[in-house]
């Protein structure tokens, strides 16, 4: 009987490596009911805590009287801000630089505000005692809108910040000001503008909204009183910063708390940051001496932890009448809630905003931004986004739009004359930035082609003569939007957490049989990186991926990291995962030269293994590799096989995409229907081509969200209007429209492997998508912009002002 | 979200049931398929003492066609209806209204009885009830009445059901062969209540509207009939003054509040637009 | 509060607690029976990520008490996977169509999509959005949950599947 050798083609399938459309090794337990969630954890004589919430906006807090509660059977003990002090929690640092209120002390700023903390045996328990708190309140004014939050006399929010003229991020103007962030050139962005042929000026404002993770937030902690040592699980996008924080806050040595992030149901940056329940939890578990969880419901979650958005950008742009940008200047006013509980890199308070110029080719460009204070909940994450690019896209987005229709250009004719060229990458923006690759013309013309653009237009004209006639009472819009992200924090020289560098980290071992495990300073909450990281690894050194552990979210096991948020996962770990493996490749190259008696110079590397150059039959696997690295090394070489990376980036990476939606809105009703939407996004190299149109698929369809209805308000009086899954607006499978998307491949030079990140890419250009289409359709009757969220009646308004119900 | 406690009862019978009510009065509230009462009692916007579960009276299920009218056993699910071939064939409008409530699941646990004795103005079968003229057998333990359907509702949760009765059974007279029948709902998404909505049953003969009734669904504090814009209507061939004229008419009866729907303005605006489909649909619909 | 003996059959066992009347049934399923299958999301009957078979009926156990289900035959996502050990056709579909990200919502879909495919074999695109509208999903944006349904019918009814995941 003879076999025949494995073809090239089957040993690069049997890796299942990158670009290859591998199924998910996770789906194996999910599809089983067999993840294991935060609320999955039962641990013996296990407590629960529950929150008590204030009913207001404003308010100060004259006694809270616990007695009731602590009658009810099954509660154990009551927390509240004295006991806190006890032991210095009662405020605890967010990571923007501010401080925030663990439990209510003295006030409360925002409706739901944590106020106290009741521990009981079972849920239900904690949740009659958390009923039989008695609040006393005395109300006070409320400021919801942050355009009055600066004003002469208005209320004082902060109060431990009175006599404070200087934040974290340089001068306070006012009480309620938070920090003024200023980049560009004035004196030449002033210059561009008094030049200019023609100018816009337009706010555009970016609604308040929750990235609502289906899985909402939760922990367990438990204090070992005899180790003194503390193991918290929790739904946590970077686990290693929260022992940092953790260990800071509590005084419990670093190495003696163990933070373990198991399956996360989703976070799109809900779960970066520290809450009060985390806090909550421990100390309950240290005064109890029990394991204490937390669970959030869902109206906690939207009216209490980490909003996105809010974001008021006056947008300014200058342009030559033949349609050439020649200026930017940007003020945006940012609410940031009652505490500023961004989740930004340190030096960074407005984020990366200052990608503002978008993919266009500014000469100059100014931005300042105001953070201030308000009754809301606090937060500022970046919901599926890379730290306030969303903001920036949308803002740019528009404001291309609004100067084209001023130009009566068309446009998508106007961002082709303004796109920065192939042959200019790196290209140093006005802001500072240095964009790694991009090809945007390529982009931008490829979907135009595909959508039939033109053919498009000529219809909108055409049905706008129908409407005009009577014919139908739809009016059609078309949303161009192209965007450059900027994601992959981030290099050490200006990205940090809390003085932590942003870089990221991987540690492989290869086993005596040629498997192997990587241990990651990331952390998945469905991206799938158990998945796509071994596909990596195993083009990098022939390994099959099914042969591959990935093993991320246990601070004892896994190297450092920061986590994952930001589109920084491939950027930066898959790049420490490609240098760590190259680690091993070379000792296994060693190995290789050792075992078939030749220089390593006259070794190749042959997909799964060394071959002699010339005498291609001469080879040595990874599988015999690893074993001969445990049998028998070289003399002189350590035993073993194993790397570990911590990659510290050299820039960040820059994917881009060109978006275009179609829709038709009913002017009767305000429904719009989305009849298309296409998608092409270039996110360098593809790993898993099935795993980015999945994350292409969610988030078009969160943006969808966004930009049609997904908004966290607030009354006059402070009260969230809708905070629960009834008004918030999740679409289900029956309003989400149908995606169809495409890819160009401009890889990153600086990059290992050349990836870029795509988990945030159609959130970022998706909203503009649609905006863009609305404010389309109804640009043709007058209207220059339409503020986000467009649901329905808002449609019905814009149809009403100019004039399309007569 | 965690209700407070109550204690559980179960009655195999209508007596039985009717005597628990009445022994725990105030305390006692009864549940029938749970899917708007649970998550306000886990919201502990209600709290009640006693849950007394209808689930497992027999007699409270079931559809019966007589020879004018049909009966639906209160604790008939709106999957149910859906399912119905009798009701297919003879109110068609259930079948249509249904399936524009909330999403499968609580279509499998909502019962109509449950659905028009709530009381809230945002249950779509209320209208429908009205549309369709029906009456509801409410049983106490001194005995049983009928009430009409546009009798019933006297304000948000208030109705006719006096303390200790229980809505047993709805009797619709059944709509002339050939009518015509529509439930025209704007909402923002699936599960969400109406942003505004009407039902419309008709007949139509020699191409004009002979009768016609029409009710809204969430756009007063009850769900409320349209009765001079159904006589708007009524001898026309729903030209377009006829169709702007009952708009106009059944504008004046509503009263939505502002919420995050939209505000008062834009939900009176677009349940005349919902007046005007609906109307529209049943009137292409119906033969004659 | 006193406490109600419940019985019940859960994926084809006997199963049965001790519960105060107000024990949510996705409580019971989950603690009792510590079957963590099922999930709870939003707790107002919105998102049926507590999505089991009841009886025949897709239901949201978190919105239904447990002593409602005395005597009911529950199935959860535990019970869907051949005794063998092998997927059944939905969990392969999820799989192979890259039905899932997260996997918080899973599930309670796959659950509905179970009860979806007994009432209708052969269903549209549209009439499968329509009948998985009580289960929100926040990652996938349903395409390929549509398509992971559609390729478990078609292996159910015998039909060879043709697309794969994008």
């Amino acid at each position: 009987m003879t076999t025949t050798a494995p073809t090239r083609e089957q040993r690069e399938a049997k890796l299942e490596g990158m670009g290859c459309k591998r199924k998910r090794v996770e789906d194996v337990r999910f599809t089983q009911g067999k993840g294991t969630y935060v609320d999955d954890i039962k641990m013996p004589g296990m407590l629960y805590g529950d929150f008590v919430r204030s009913q207001h906006g404003h308010a100060r807090i004259k006694k809270i009287d616990a007695s009731k509660a602590l009658k009810v059977p099954g509660v154990v003990a009551v927390l509240t801000a004295k006991d806190l002090k006890g032991v210095n929690l009662a405020w605890m640092p967010t990571l923007a630089g501010d401080v925030q209120m663990v439990l209510a002390d003295g006030k409360v700023l925002f409706q739901n505000q944590e106020i106290a903390f009741v521990v009981a045996n079972d849920r239900y328990a904690a949740a009659d005692g958390a009923e039989l708190v008695e609040v006393e309140y005395e109300a006070l004014p409320v400021i919801v809108d942050p355009f009055k939050s600066m004003a002469p006399g208005a209320t004082v929010l902060r109060e431990d910040l009175i006599g404070k003229n200087t934040g974290a991020h340089g001068p306070r103007k006012h009480h309620n000001h938070i920090f003024e962030w200023v980049m560009g050139d004035k004196d030449l962005t002033d210059a561009a503008f008094n030049k200019a042929d023609v100018t816009i000026k337009e706010l555009f404002s970016y609604h308040r909204t929750h990235p609502s993770p289906l899985e909402t937030c939760q922990c367990v902690a438990s204090f070992d009183k005899i180790k003194s040592e503390l193991t918290l699980w929790g739904t946590f996008q970077a686990p290693h910063v929260i022992r940092t924080v953790a260990s800071l806050l509590s005084k419990i040595p670093e190495h003696k708390i163990h933070v373990i992030a198991p399956d996360i149901g989703g976070g799109f940056g809900n779960k970066v940051g520290a809450y009060p329940g985390y806090i909550c939890a421990i100390v309950a578990s240290i005064v109890t001496g029990k394991p204490v969880k937390w669970v959030e419901d869902r109206i906690e979650n939207l009216t209490s932890t980490s909003f996105a958005r809010d974001y008021h950008m006056t947008c300014e742009m200058a342009a030559t009448k033949e349609g050439k940008v020649t200026g930017l200047r940007v003020h945006v006013l940012a609410d940031h809630g009652a505490f500023d509980a961004c989740a930004d890199p340190s030096k960074w308070p407005a984020g990366f905003f200052n990608i503002v110029t978008g993919s266009y080719d500014f000469p100059v460009a100014h931005v300042a931004v105001d953070g201030v204070y308000t009754n809301k909940a606090p937060g500022g994450v970046a919901y599926r986004c890379s730290f306030r690019v969303t903001e920036a896209a949308y803002c740019i987005e528009r404001g291309m739009d609004v100067m084209a229709k001023k130009l009566g250009l068309d446009p998508a004719e106007f961002r082709l004359r303004n796109f920065i060229k192939r042959e200019q990458f790196p290209y140093q923006s006005a802001l500072g930035w240095e964009y790694d690759s991009g090809d945007y013309d390529t982009a931008m013309r490829k979907v135009m082609d595909a959508v039939d653009y033109a053919g498009l237009r000529a219809e909108q004209a055409a049905q706008r003569e129908a409407f005009k006639r009577g014919e139908t009472r739809a009016i059609m819009g078309i949303g161009v939007s192209f965007f450059t992200e900027i994601v992959g924090a981030g290099p050490s020289k200006n990205c940090d957490i809390l003085g932590v560098a942003m870089f990221d980290s991987c540690e492989i071992r290869i086993h005596p049989t040629g498997a192997a495990i990587a241990r990651m300073g990331t952390k998945s909450q469905g991206q799938g990186h158990e998945t796509t990281y071994a596909q990596i690894i195993a083009t990098e050194i022939g390994i099959p991926a099914a042969d591959i552990m990935v093993e991320e979210g246990n601070t004892d096991t896994a190297p450092y990291g920061l986590g994952t948020y930001g589109s920084r996962s491939t950027p930066v770990a898959g790049a420490a995962i490609a240098m760590a493996a190259r680690k091993i490749k070379a000792k296994a190259q060693m190995i290789a030269a050792y075992k078939l008696e030749v220089h390593e110079g006259d070794l190749e590397w042959d997909i799964d293994g060394f071959r002699v150059k010339g005498l291609p039959e001469k080879t040595m696997s990874m599988k015999d590799i690893s074993w001969a690295a445990y049998n028998s090394p070289p003399p002189n070489m350590e035993p073993g096989l194993e790397a570990v990376s911590y990659y510290d980036p050299p820039n960040m990476t820059y994917p881009f995409g060109a978006y275009i939606c179609v829709m038709d809105i009913d002017v009767d009703t305000g429904v719009a229907n989305i009849r298309r939407f296409y998608a092409l996004d270039d996110c360098g190299t593809r790993i898993n081509p099935m795993i980015i149109e999945g994350q292409v698929h969610g988030g078009l369809t969160e943006a969808f969200a966004i930009a049609m209805g997904q908004e966290i308000r607030y009354d006059e009086f402070g009260n969230v209007v809708g905070g629960s899954f009834m008004d918030f607006f999740v679409p289900t499978a029956v309003e989400t429209p149908k995606w169809e998307t495409d890819f160009t491949v401009t890889p990153s030079p600086h990059h290992p492997i050349g990836a870029k990140g795509v988990g945030e890419s159609p959130n970022v250009g998706g909203v503009p998508a649609f905006s863009n289409a609305v404010n389309d359709a109804f640009s043709f009757f007058g209207s220059t912009h339409i503020q986000m969220p467009h649901d329905h009646w808002r449609n019905w308004e814009a149809a009403k002002k100019f004039g399309l119900h007569a | 979200m965690i209700p407070a406690p109550f204690t559980y009862h179960r009655p195999k019978s209508l007596a039985e049931a009717t005597g628990l009510l009445v022994d725990l009065k105030d305390e006692a509230r009864v549940v029938a398929g749970g899917q708007s009462l649970i998550p306000i009692m886990k919201l502990r916007l209600a709290a009640p003492d006693h849950l007394i579960d209808l689930a497992a009276i027999a007699e409270l299920k079931g559809i019966a066609r007589g020879a004018t009218s049909i009966t639906i056993g209160a604790m008939t699910t709106q999957a149910e209806l859906i399912n119905s071939s009798v009701l297919a064939e003879s109110v068609p409008i259930l079948r249509e209204t249904a399936l524009q409530i909330a999403d499968p699941q609580v279509r499998y646990q909502g019962t109509l009885g449950g659905n028009v004795a709530n009381g809230d103005p945002g249950n779509d079968m209320p209208a429908i009830m009205m549309c369709l003229d029906a009456s509801y057998r409410l049983v106490g333990r001194a005995g049983a009445r009928t009430v009409k359907a546009r009798d019933f509702y006297l304000g948000t949760y208030v109705t006719a059901l006096n303390a200790g009765e229980i809505l047993t059974a709805i009797d619709i007279p059944v709509p002339p062969a050939g009518h015509g029948f529509a439930y025209a709902k704007l909402k923002r998404k699936i599960g969400d209540y109406a942003t505004a909505a009407a039902g419309v049953v008709l007949t139509v003969s020699g191409g004009k509207i002979q009768t016609c009734a029409i009710a809204l669904s969430n756009l007063a504090d009850t769900a409320v009939a349209a009765d001079a814009a159904a006589k708007a209507v009524i001898g026309t061939a729903l030209d377009r003054t006829a169709l702007s004229a009952a708009a106009q008419a059944a504008r004046g009866v509503m009263a939505p509040a502002a919420d995050a729907r939209g505000t008062v303005e834009y939900r009176t605006d677009v349940g005349g637009t919902m007046v005007k489909r609906a109307l529209q649909a049943a009137f292409a619909r119906a033969k004659g | 509060m006193a406490k109600t003996h419940v019985t019940m059959t859960v994926n084809g066992e006997p199963a049965e607690g001790l519960v105060e009347p107000r024990t949510l049934l996705i409580h019971f399923i989950r603690e009792n029976l510590s079957l963590t299958g099922a999930h709870i999301g939003c707790e107002t009957s919105h998102c049926g990520a507590c999505t089991v078979d009841l009886d025949g009926r897709s239901v949201k156990s978190c919105s239904m008490f447990a002593v409602q289900a005395q005597g009911a035959q529950i199935t959860t996502i535990e019970g869907m996977a051949h005794a063998d050990g092998t997927l059944h056709a939905l969990q392969e579909g999820f799989r192979m169509m890259h039905g899932l990200q997260c996997g918080f919502c899973t599930p309670g879909m796959i659950m509905r999509a179970h009860r979806l495919l007994q009432e209708n074999k052969t269903p549209t695109e549209d009439e499968i959005r329509f009948g998985i509208a009580g289960n929100l999903c926040r990652c996938t944006g349903y395409q390929n949950i549509v398509k992971a349904i559609q390729y478990a019918a078609d292996k159910l009814n015998g039909v060879p599947h043709k697309e794969a995941a994008e």
